[in-house]
């Protein structure tokens, strides 16, 4: 700081990267709007498979999903549990791992592996509704 | 502090140990936890998903392990942990707005939380054995 150092960077620059990620906000409210989308769809599900899957078979779970409201209902049941869970593990991950690589692999994994899965679960709920 | 040597074993900052265990913590601790159990119950669904479209024979399998004692504790845990973090987490919405931060009433909600977690899969499983839903 008190040594003159000579570079063309301005005080600024020196700054900058190295604070908060300036992410908090977009991420607070992310993680509540989905809560509130999880309310509904939850209690919604729960309810929807007690009334509807008379047992936990083959034919009923094809019956269940083929209903449109119900193949709409779990498709955006996945994508807002799926978007809800990745934020929350991020945080998980962010607290207790603090090795910078294994903290990167964590995370890494954690939103490419859940886009990938919901990705296939998506699709499954099509191809029951459309054939293979 | 530049040159000082480092001394062997010291605490970085408070963690479980150090404290009195109350309620409140108790609730902030198990959101976490049924969090990530919740996060393996929605991989569970993407997979039960998968088999369904997989056709008979891979959902055949999948239907064996959810008939299994197993199966049924890992459904009745999801349930639970289901029911706090639904009921913990709209504690949490009320907490956005200000309201509920008061000592008796964090205690009284995390309490309510804890209780229903503990109660909904038990409603849930009498309705669905002696409510005549499928009749």
């Amino acid at each position: 700081m008190n040594a003159p150092q000579r570079s063309m960077r301005t005080p600024l620059g020196r700054v900058r990267a190295h604070g908060a990620s300036g992410q908090g906000t977009g991420h607070f409210i992310g993680q509540r709007v989905s809560a509130i989308a999880l309310v509904v769809l939850g209690l919604w599900f729960l309810a929807a498979v007690m009334l509807e899957m008379h047992n936990p078979g083959f034919v009923s779970a094809i019956d269940f999903l083929s209903a449109p409201v119900n193949a709409v209902g779990v498709i955006l049941l996945v994508v807002a549990a799926f978007y809800h869970m990745r934020l929350g593990m991020q945080v998980i991950v962010e607290d207790y791992i603090a090795k910078p690589s294994t903290k990167a692999v964590l995370l890494l994994l954690n939103t490419l592996g859940l886009i990938a899965l919901g990705a296939g679960a998506v699709f499954a709920v099509l191809i029951v509704n459309f054939g293979a | 502090m530049a040159g000082a040597t480092r001394p062997q074993n010291r605490p970085l900052s408070p963690f479980l140990t150090v404290w009195r265990w109350h309620i409140t913590m108790v609730a902030s601790i198990l959101h976490r936890v049924t969090g990530a159990v919740l996060y393996g119950g929605a991989v569970l669904l993407a997979l039960w998903l998968l088999a369904v479209a997989a056709g008979p024979e891979a959902y055949a399998q999948v239907g064996w392990v959810l008939a299994s004692p197993i199966g049924q504790i890992a459904l009745y845990l999801l349930v639970a942990s289901l029911a706090f973090h639904l009921a913990n987490g709209i504690r949490h919405f009320v907490f956005d707005t200000g309201a509920g931060m008061k000592p008796v009433d964090a205690d009284l909600t995390a309490w309510f939380a804890i209780l229903f977690a503990i109660a909904a899969p038990i409603g849930l499983w009498a309705l669905l054995s002696f409510g005549g839903l499928h009749r």
